[in-house]
């Protein structure tokens, strides 16, 4: 990353609504070929460690982009995402569900809903990602997921630790 | 922490303000008086404790007075939930866009 691209991470608390903008060093037709076609999205959208792999994509409205977040393991995290409303090259909006490796979403996991824009700031573009939990529970349910993932992440490395002491 | 949805709303808005984050930076080195903790802020003392009693009713913080001294104290098991969530969801943005910097380069590379 440039050292001068605009990052910033905002969170809402009130709204339970993060707000992620971020600049790329690149026009605004490619930024938005990175966000909408699967082979481009599987090269970036999970992060490190994981690596992201699509098993359907239909960029429409209507359509959902399904896919996995499969860490060095190989466990594979089941993700769906809904198109709702798309004015291309512009933005989208989109649902962001936990699923089953079918596509089936899994109700009892929190949803949040996506709100993306593509701003021309030529030579650059800015992307904005507002993603918005419909409730406190919801967030809550993620942050302690989070907490337990992190708790677990913890509790193997330990495990390999111990391993290799033995 | 517990599921009680009020209380959740609180802590995020505690979490809202820059200077009740910049409060709970400093309360990370030890526990500090409030007159201490409003020193680095051009405000008046009634709506900095306001910010406190903030932070305090979202039970980040612990406050006790001793005499006329009121001394501030984080609530770590409480503090570090929200933090830890909101860091880990920064650094995978984070990890996710230099992944796409590069295949932005790459792209451009190709097109040319």
């Amino acid at each position: 990353m440039k050292p001068d691209l605009h990052y910033s991470f905002q969170a809402d608390m009130q709204t339970n609504r993060l707000t992620i903008r971020r600049e790329f060093d690149a026009p605004k037709d490619l930024v938005w070929d990175c966000y909408t076609k699967a082979d481009l999205l599987d090269q970036w959208f999970a992060p490190e460690p994981f690596t992201a792999k699509t098993k359907s994509m239909a960029f429409k409205e209507g359509g959902h982009w399904h896919f996995a977040m499969v860490d060095p393991d190989g466990n594979e995290h089941w993700v769906r995402f809904d198109y709702e409303t798309i004015t291309p090259k512009d933005g989208y909006h989109a649902q962001d569900a936990f699923s089953d490796s079918d596509g089936g979403i899994n109700r009892n996991m929190p949803v949040s809903k996506w709100d993306v824009t593509f701003e021309d700031a030529t030579p650059r573009t800015l992307v904005q990602i507002v993603s918005t939990y419909e409730t406190p529970e919801a967030l809550q349910k993620v942050i302690d997921m989070g907490m337990q993932q992190g708790m677990e992440a913890t509790l193997a490395q330990l495990e390999k630790l111990l391993q290799t002491r033995q | 922490m517990d599921n009680n949805s009020p209380e959740l709303d609180l802590v995020f808005l505690a979490f809202a303000d820059s200077t009740r984050r910049a409060v709970l930076r400093q309360l990370g080195d030890g526990p500090a008086s409030v007159s201490d903790l409003a020193a680095p802020f051009d405000m008046a003392l009634p709506p900095f404790m306001k910010h406190i009693r903030t932070l305090e009713n979202a039970g980040l913080i612990t406050t006790e007075k001793v005499g006329r001294v009121r001394t501030c104290e984080l609530n770590p098991e409480k503090y570090t939930a929200v933090e830890d969530w909101l860091s880990n969801q920064r650094q995978q943005w984070a990890s996710r866009y230099r992944k796409l910097d590069q295949l932005l380069q790459q792209l451009k590379e190709k097109d040319r």
